[in-house]
Parts: structure tokens; C-alpha cells; sequence
């Protein structure tokens, strides 16, 4: 299988281990083997280890080491923030993050709904079988 | 280690420890520099400048000053190994001098990624030996950290064996190492080969897995 995510400047990545957990970063430009610098539109330029980093399929096009200014309006341009909520993977996270912030009622209101979903599945598929069956 | 001789002059003591400081403090309240020192990763060794003087005497009122930058754990580490350097250059002693102003460097830009070129004098099982080595680093404390491990990993010195002659940032033209030259690279561009996830915290660690992982990327 060749690679299709490429470390390279403009790379969006998600940080996967650490105090930036779960930061979107994009990698600005490589110090060496093993680290890169990142920058994010609300957190300082800084290096961080590849092995902390997941990369994305995201890629957007700015100069190597650019300004802030030029970083968020890249960014804008690119139109980061949507892809990555629309893709499959984002779209987990928020899930994630919605499901781990859930309060009793919300958890219970959660187990009633897939309850009621449950019934309406088990009965339509009941009146399918009777009507095949005979 | 850089020695430079001063001629005394009355007020230069408290001149040298508050313009120092003025210009450490300007540098590092730029927001950018300030904010990526403070979310930095903790030194092991910290650069600091030491100045000093032997003590005067009758015989000499007025002793030359000296000043050395150097690399150690602590500033209680910095003056004594600012001791070790001058007893070897000069004819004066911790127990003759006196210690003017020790001020920690920090760097001017922790966001820029610079190529350092650092000079230095190792002893080794069988005799002494000078080195130069390239390192790429956002940091100048940074560069001498990797040049303290990497001494120890392949020469086997520990940081008592080495003593850094020369440190300087390198434009990349002038890089001779082709292992920080690969990195002089506009469109530079590799795959992560071999991508272990790890769990995000070592709470969620377990010894054992019911799957193998998938190492790609």
C-alpha cells in the first residue's frame, strides 16, 4: 500500500498524546527525524514530537514558517474547520466528546429514545415476517 | 567556553547584571517568545553567564574582569564550573575571587528552527579529543541537551567529560553534516513509516491487547 499522508509543510495533524490532546495543529516545518513545528490559530508556535501527532488527510498551502496571520487565513481558505467536521473522523470525535459529556437526564433520555427506536425496528420487521411467512 | 577580558571600571558590575537582564527581559516579553518559553519542555541544562574577578589586593586594586558563558544543571553548578574553566586559564581560585553576576540565557526566538554547530573537547577511555557536531533545534539548550545525549549514546561520556569549547548557529549554506543538511528542504515531504498509536494517557496502558495494532500511519 503506498503512503497517501505525507509529513509536509501544511499537513493538518491531530495531537494524540500529551497536554495538547486532541488540538488540531498544522505542521509549519520540520526541525528533524523526529519533530516538527506546529502552530494552531489559538495556541503558540512550538515543537512537538511526530509521535504525538495523527496525520490527516487535510493539506493546505502556506509558505514554510508562516506568519499567524497568514496561518488563519490559509486556514480559512482551505476552509479547515468545515472538512475536518464533516469527515467521518471528526465527526467521531464529536461524537465522542458529546457522549462523554452527558449528564444523568441526558443518559437517560438517550436510553429511552433507543429504546423506542428498538420497538419500532422489532415491529415493522415483525409485520414484514408475518406478511412473507404467509 | 568564551572568555572575555574586561577592563574594570567601577560601576560596570551592577551595568553588566542590569543590562543583561533589560535585554533578556525585552526579548523574552515578546509575546511570541514568551509564550513558547513558558509552554517549553523543561531544560535539563540551563546556559548561563557567569562574570568574575579575583579578589583585590594591594598589590592589584583593580583585577581584570572575566566573563564565560557555560552549560550546567543549576546556577550553583554554573559558578562552580565558571571556577573550574578560569583556575585552568588564569592564576585565581574560588577562595581568591569573588563571583560579580551569574544571569540565566535564555533564547531570543524559540519558534525559529536554527542549525547549531557545537564545539567541544571530550576525554575518552584512551585520551582527550575535540569535536564538532551539527544539531538542528529550536533552542540553543535544546541542541546542547541532544549533544549531551548523543555523546553519551555513542561515545559513551557523560557530561563531566566534555567540555563545550564553542557553540554558534549555523546558516545553511554552511552546514557540513548531511544528516541536518537533509532537513534544508522548502518542499520537504516523507511518509511516517512505522505509526504506533499509543494510548493518550499511561492510565489507559495495558500489557495486553486483543488485536494487533495497525502500524500504518
Amino acid at each position: 500500500m503506498p503512503f497517501k499522508r505525507y509529513v509536509e509543510i501544511g499537513r493538518v495533524a491531530l495531537v494524540n498524546y500529551g497536554k495538547e490532546y486532541g488540538r488540531l495543529v498544522v505542521i509549519v516545518d520540520v526541525i528533524d527525524q523526529n519533530r516538527a513545528l506546529v502552530d494552531a490559530p489559538d495556541m503558540v508556535r512550538g515543537q512537538i514530537n511526530f509521535k504525538r501527532l495523527s496525520l490527516t488527510d487535510i493539506k493546505i498551502d502556506i509558505p514554510r514558517v508562516p506568519k499567524k496571520k497568514t496561518l488563519i487565513q490559509a486556514m480559512e481558505v482551505a476552509d479547515v474547520k468545515n472538512k475536518w467536521e464533516n469527515s467521518s473522523w471528526g465527526r467521531k470525535l464529536i461524537v465522542q466528546k458529546r457522549r462523554a459529556a452527558l449528564n444523568d437526564f441526558d443518559r437517560f433520555k438517550v436510553m429511552v429514545a433507543k429504546i423506542k427506536r428498538g420497538r419500532a425496528i422489532r415491529q415493522k420487521l415483525g409485520r414484514l415476517k408475518r406478511e412473507n411467512a404467509v | 567556553m568564551e572568555l572575555n577580558l574586561k577592563k574594570q571600571r567601577a560601576r560596570v558590575n551592577y551595568h553588566i547584571n542590569s543590562s543583561l537582564k533589560e535585554l533578556v527581559l525585552r526579548a523574552l516579553f515578546t509575546s511570541a517568545a514568551w509564550g513558547a518559553l513558558r509552554s517549553m519542555v523543561k531544560f535539563r541544562f540551563h546556559q548561563y553567564q557567569v562574570v568574575g574577578r579575583g579578589l583585590p589586593t594591594d598589590a592589584e586594586p583593580h583585577p581584570k574582569i572575566y566573563r564565560m558563558k557555560l552549560w550546567a544543571t543549576n546556577d550553583v553548578r554554573a559558578k562552580s564550573k565558571f571556577w573550574y574553566f578560569l583556575r585552568k586559564l588564569k592564576k585565581v581560585k574560588k577562595s581568591n575571587g569573588q563571583v560579580l553576576a551569574i544571569n540565566e540565557i535564555f533564547e531570543r526566538k524559540p519558534t525559529k528552527i536554527k542549525n547549531y554547530g557545537i564545539w567541544l573537547r571530550y576525554q575518552s577511555r584512551t585520551g582527550y579529543h575535540n569535536m564538532y557536531k551539527e544539531y538542528r533545534d529550536i533552542t540553543l539548550n535544546g541542541a546542547v541537551e541532544q549533544m549531551y545525549d548523543e555523546m553519551a549514546s555513542r561515545h559513551r561520556v557523560r557530561y563531566h567529560g566534555i567540555q563545550i569549547i564553542k557553540t554558534a548557529t549555523i546558516p545553511s549554506k554552511l552546514c557540513k553534516r548531511e544528516s541536518t543538511k537533509q532537513f534544508h528542504d522548502s518542499k520537504i515531504k516523507f511518509p511516517l513509516v512505522f505509526k504506533k498509536v499509543r494510548p493518550p494517557t499511561r492510565k489507559l496502558k495495558t500489557t495486553f491487547k486483543a488485536s494487533r495494532p495497525n502500524l500504518f500511519a
